[in-house]
Order: structure tokens, then sequence, then C-alpha cells
């Protein structure tokens, strides 16, 4: 009954960001990278064959998705992995919490039905 | 007395929550104004059970839904908006003490599906309800509920991996 794999229940925007960002493989692949070790902006744009430029406007979107977070130190822009994951925790309960709620908020009103059906049969026996 | 409160709407909805008690267990309660016979019968009747289980504010539709409550009997449930896209649920009672307590399995899954508990607790003539999912590993509850991925396929499979593989480097650095 594991109906919460069954589910879509992102929030949407940022849902939308996230696999945005994530449609391109180079963006898959920096990811990676910086599950790896944190790395600059120069040494992420080498290893994927790419300009600066190029390579500043993937992370902007990643930055923008919260899935990497940038600090510039100097003239070096460094990139880690952002604090995606972590409200990932939080959206985590919020989903199980938000299907359990709707679900017993629908046995609310069966178990309502059952209870007035319940005292209405039990007058009848008594009259 | 008795009589105003049977007036009053039932919309004074009660609490829900939701908590991960430990890496493999999660628990969930709430309250019910009525007894927990009734509670109980919600749950353990198909044609009670199918009008709550899915509910429509979340685009879930439950087509059929078959339980035989008894310890070792199968339950299966299945979802779909056409029938040409369905899926399955199902496993086995492995407790059903009416009225306090009912345990099933969840076998879709294989061998990552969680043991489900549920306690009916009566007092004052309500229903404190405790469902406690145990989960054979993290990595499973960690999976549960993540997604999209069965509803949106292949893709959105390929996106959770992606997450998870990130998340348990992440984690271990």
């Amino acid at each position: 009954m594991l109906i919460l794999n069954y589910m879509v229940q992102y929030p949407q925007t940022r849902f939308d960001a996230s696999f945005a960002a994530l449609s391109d493989a180079t963006r898959r692949g920096v990811l990676e990278q910086l599950g790896r070790a944190d790395a600059s902006i120069t040494d992420l744009a080498e290893k994927f064959h790419m300009t600066l430029t190029g390579m500043k406007k993937h992370v902007g979107v990643l930055e923008r998705a919260g899935l990497v977070t940038t600090k510039k130190v100097g003239r070096v822009r460094t990139c880690r992995l952002g604090l995606h994951r972590l409200e990932e925790e939080a959206a985590w309960i919020e989903r199980h919490r938000r299907l359990w709620a709707a679900r017993f908020d629908e046995l609310d009103k069966v178990v309502e039905d059952l209870h007035r059906k319940e005292k209405v049969d039990g007058r009848k026996k008594r009259e | 007395m008795d009589a105003k409160r049977e007036s009053e709407p039932a919309s004074a909805k009660m609490r829900t929550t939701v908590e991960r008690t430990s890496e493999r267990e999660l628990v969930v309660t709430r309250t019910f104004n009525a007894p927990a016979r009734i509670v109980f019968e919600a749950w353990t009747t198909p044609d009670l059970f199918i009008r709550w289980w899915a509910p429509k504010s979340l685009g879930m539709v439950l087509r059929s839904c078959e339980m035989d409550v008894r310890v070792g009997g199968g339950y299966r449930l299945v979802f779909g908006a056409d029938a040409s896209n369905t899926h399955a649920f199902f496993g086995r009672y492995v407790e059903v003490k009416p009225h306090t307590r009912l345990a099933w399995t969840n076998d879709e899954g294989g061998d990552e599906g969680p043991v489900t508990t549920v306690t009916f607790e009566e007092k004052g003539g309500r229903t404190l309800l405790v469902l406690h999912e145990l989960y054979p590993s993290k990595d499973a509850l960690d999976a549960a509920g993540t997604g999209a991925a069965d509803a949106l396929g292949e893709t959105f499979e390929q996106l959770d991996e992606l997450l998870v593989r990130l998340g348990g480097r992440a984690g271990r650095s």
C-alpha cells in the first residue's frame, strides 16, 4: 500500500527547477563531481571542456534549483552541493503527512456515516 | 450534552502527526471521533476502505480493493485512472485483532516493503489510531515517498537515483 511512491507530491515550482536543472548531462556531471569534492568554476570548466562563461551558466541553473551553492573567495568562485538535501528531509515528512492527513480526513466521513447509522439502527432496535 | 456534540460539524479536523522514529520506522497518529470498532470496520471492509484510502484531493483513483482480513489472508489494491495504466499494491495480513490491532505486509516492492501495524485505542468514545511502518532498511524508508518515479516514468527514476547517489555521497563526506 505504499502509494506514495506512485504519487507526484512535489511542490511544483521547486520540482520544475530541479528537474530542469537535472535535464542536462553536463549539469548532472557537475553534481556528481561536486559530490566527490568542491570545485571552482574554472576547475569545472576545464573538466567538462567548456568555456568559463558556459560553465557559469550551468552553475547558475543548479544554484537557482538549490542543488549547488557558490562562494567567492578572492577571484575564485567555489561550488559545492547545496542544502537541497536538507529541505528534502522536511519535504519527505511533509509528503507523508499530507497523504495520511488527506486519507484520514476522508476516513472521518466514513466513520461519521457508520457512527450515525449505528445510532439510528440502535434507536430502531430499542423502539 | 451529547446531542450538542453530535450536532457539531465533524469539520473540526483532528491533527495527523508523522514522525520518523528511527532509520527504519515511520509513525503516524490520528484521533477519530468514534469508537474503535467503527474505525476498524472502515479499515477492514472493502466497500468502506475504497472510500477513503485513495483521497480524490490527491488525484488518486482506487479501481478495486479485495481483502481477506484474517491472519495469512491477502489484500490487493489496484490504482489507476484508466484500465491501461494500473498499479497494484498487495500483501498479507499478519495480525488481526478485531477493533484493536491490524498488521500487514507490503509485498509489491519485493523485499523492500515495510510491515505496517495499526493499533486502535479507544478512550472516552474516541479512537487514537497509531500506524507504524517498519522498513527492512534505512534505504527502503528513505526511498518511500520520494516520488515521482513510478508516476512519471524513467526520467524521474533516473533523477531519483541521481539524488540518492548524490545524497549518499554528501552524507558520507
